[in-house]
């Protein structure tokens, strides 16, 4: 192994240092005293305290997390479905639809998924509020949970399941007790992902929100436009904190997962 | 049974993608109008076959000719090319660098860096944008830092210009340009630069004739990733940008939500549409090229 390189420790400094540099100033800056927030006036906790008792930025998380939670579910089922599809079902009628299906949402810009999806609830009449802004991430997002569970899919050893059914099981079972409990690790990113993309979703949200529904984006965005705030400051680190303990956690689920996994086929295969 | 598996997935999508963009072309073709919903003709299947036959007829190419008559939009279509270019070509200068540095890091390390770069990914995306504004606003943090070594006299002005929007699109889509290229750089094989500097070669020119054309695959897909959403991208425009950014993804949200002229933001989208087609096809392609190398 060669010894890293000046340049490379340097580009990996710098590369770093742009990517959290901005987020730590924003953490830092959340503990400020002042109203004005690029000048520094003492340490403070006020804006935590003013964030967690306005009601409006409150209502707006629950309806977030309700609709993350209701998309995300929905949106697992309907994508590990279609990645069953795509991966076991061979040739049908409509196959290089379906498979187009699958890939365009997640290349089309939002602004028009956002306006198509709104017009439709319009033409057909549908109030428009929690309900359709589920409706519409969990179109876009379980073209992600399929993309995620069928790279786990392609890569499983298929003769399990038929073997499951030589002994009787009905391809139901067959799913349920086997191929399931494999792809568990994956259908689980995939609702990860799944909720971190409404958690995150701005444009469509907004497109597809009537006056009834304020998704948290929306809430942070009305308040954002109008330039930098220490309430908002105060509500990206508590973000932050989240994800941050979010992802390192799963990552690390996920290792010993991984880990066991390996041991348990490496016993296997020394039975076999 | 398996019909079923089949069915409800495809008539998902069907109902809720396909059926919605119809709508928009329809809607791009219609008319404007002072009513709820604001655009004529509107379809009544009470009045039967001759009903459908005036609706038809009524449809028409006007606001696509409207689009080509009014520079607004031409502007905002080759501006927003022109930003999405010059965005990836800075992404790329930037994001090279860091997965090459990434690939060449002791194994130990490269589990951990390659979660520092996805992190960023699962925070929210508004918040990431958010917080270039109080860094480039003209009391911020840049601006004092800038001042306090005394490398400036003034104040720059950078927030609501194109060059804030450059930065805020470098920053966040990074992430989608180092990927691709640490997962090329990271299957080189380093008994080739070894080889190339053995048969003489500096080690710049075993950079250039080795490394980067082994690395072709994950820079044009990482190139991809990063030019087709910036296209439609309407958060950092809004944002970072100023009155004289031209985005397509801001005039069309304009278009609906101040002009509430949907027609026109319908074939607004209906343009985007087809300027993505071409780099998301060549993208497919570089992924299945991509995909029967691996097998």
């Amino acid at each position: 192994m060669r010894r890293m390189s000046w340049f490379n420790i340097t580009s990996l400094t710098l590369g770093f240092a742009f990517l959290y540099l901005p987020m730590l100033i924003l953490i830092i800056f959340s503990f400020n005293e002042s109203k004005l927030v690029t000048v520094w006036a003492g340490f403070s906790t006020k804006w935590y305290g003013e964030l967690l008792s306005n009601g409006a930025f409150l209502d707006a998380a629950w309806v977030t997390l309700k609709v993350a939670f209701l998309s995300s579910t929905m949106a697992t089922v309907l994508g590990t479905m279609a990645a069953i599809v795509m991966v076991r079902s061979g040739r049908f009628a409509g196959r290089t639809l379906f498979s187009g299906m699958i890939y365009a949402p997640m290349v089309m810009p939002e602004v028009i998924t956002g306006l198509s999806l709104l017009l439709l609830f319009i033409s057909l009449n549908v109030d428009r509020g929690v309900m359709t802004i589920v409706l519409a991430h969990t179109t876009f997002s379980m073209c992600y949970v399929s993309v995620v569970v069928s790279s786990r899919l392609v890569s499983f050893d298929q003769s399990l399941e038929e073997a499951a059914l030589d002994l009787g099981c009905s391809p139901f079972q067959a799913f349920r007790l086997v191929t399931l409990p494999i792809i568990a690790p994956a259908v689980i990113s995939g609702w990860l992902l799944a909720f971190t993309l409404s958690l995150d979703d701005l444009v469509i949200a907004s497109f597809t929100a009537g006056p009834s529904a304020t998704t948290l984006p929306m809430k942070i965005w009305s308040s954002v436009r109008l330039g930098v705030s220490p309430e908002i400051n105060a509500l990206s680190t508590l973000m932050i904190l989240i994800v941050t303990v979010g992802v390192v956690g799963a990552s690390l689920i996920n290792k010993r997962n991984v880990v066991r996994q390996r041991r348990e086929e490496a016993a296997a295969a020394k039975l076999a | 049974m398996r019909r079923l598996l089949i069915a409800i997935p495809f008539v998902w999508l069907l109902a809720l993608f396909i059926v919605p963009f119809l709508i928009v072309f329809k809607i791009s073709l219609s008319d404007l109008a002072v009513a709820i919903p604001p655009y004529t003709p509107t379809l009544d299947p009470a009045d039967g076959w001759a009903g459908f036959k005036h609706f038809l007829s009524q449809l028409d190419w006007e606001n696509y000719v409207w689009l080509t008559e009014d520079a607004l939009y031409w502007k905002a279509y080759l501006s927003s090319l022109k930003i999405a270019v010059i965005s990836t070509l800075l992404t790329l200068l930037v994001g090279y660098p860091i997965a090459y540095g990434m690939a060449r890091a002791p194994e130990e390390w490269r589990a951990m860096l390659f979660m520092l770069v996805i992190l960023p990914f699962w925070t929210s995306f508004l918040i990431r944008v958010y917080s270039w504004m109080g860094i480039l606003s003209q009391e911020g943090y840049l601006n004092q830092f800038l001042l306090w070594i005394g490398a400036i006299n003034e104040p720059l002005v950078i927030l609501n210009t194109n060059i804030a929007v450059y930065i805020g699109i470098v920053y966040t889509y990074l992430p989608f340009m180092i990927l691709p290229i640490y997962a090329a750089l990271e299957k080189l094989d380093i008994s080739l630069l070894e080889a190339a500097e053995d048969l003489g070669c500096s080690r710049f020119s075993a950079f250039w004739l080795v490394t980067v054309p082994l690395s072709k695959q994950g820079i044009v897909a990482g190139s991809f990733l990063v030019f087709i959403p910036t296209i439609g991208e309407f958060v950092i425009p809004s944002l970072l940008g100023g009155s004289r950014t031209l985005m397509i993804g801001k005039v069309l949200w304009e278009e609906f939500f101040s002009n509430r002229d949907w027609p026109v933001a319908s074939a607004v989208a209906v343009v985007l549409l087809l300027i993505l087609i071409i780099p998301i096809v060549l993208f497919q392609r570089n992924e299945q090229k991509q995909r029967e190398a691996g097998k």
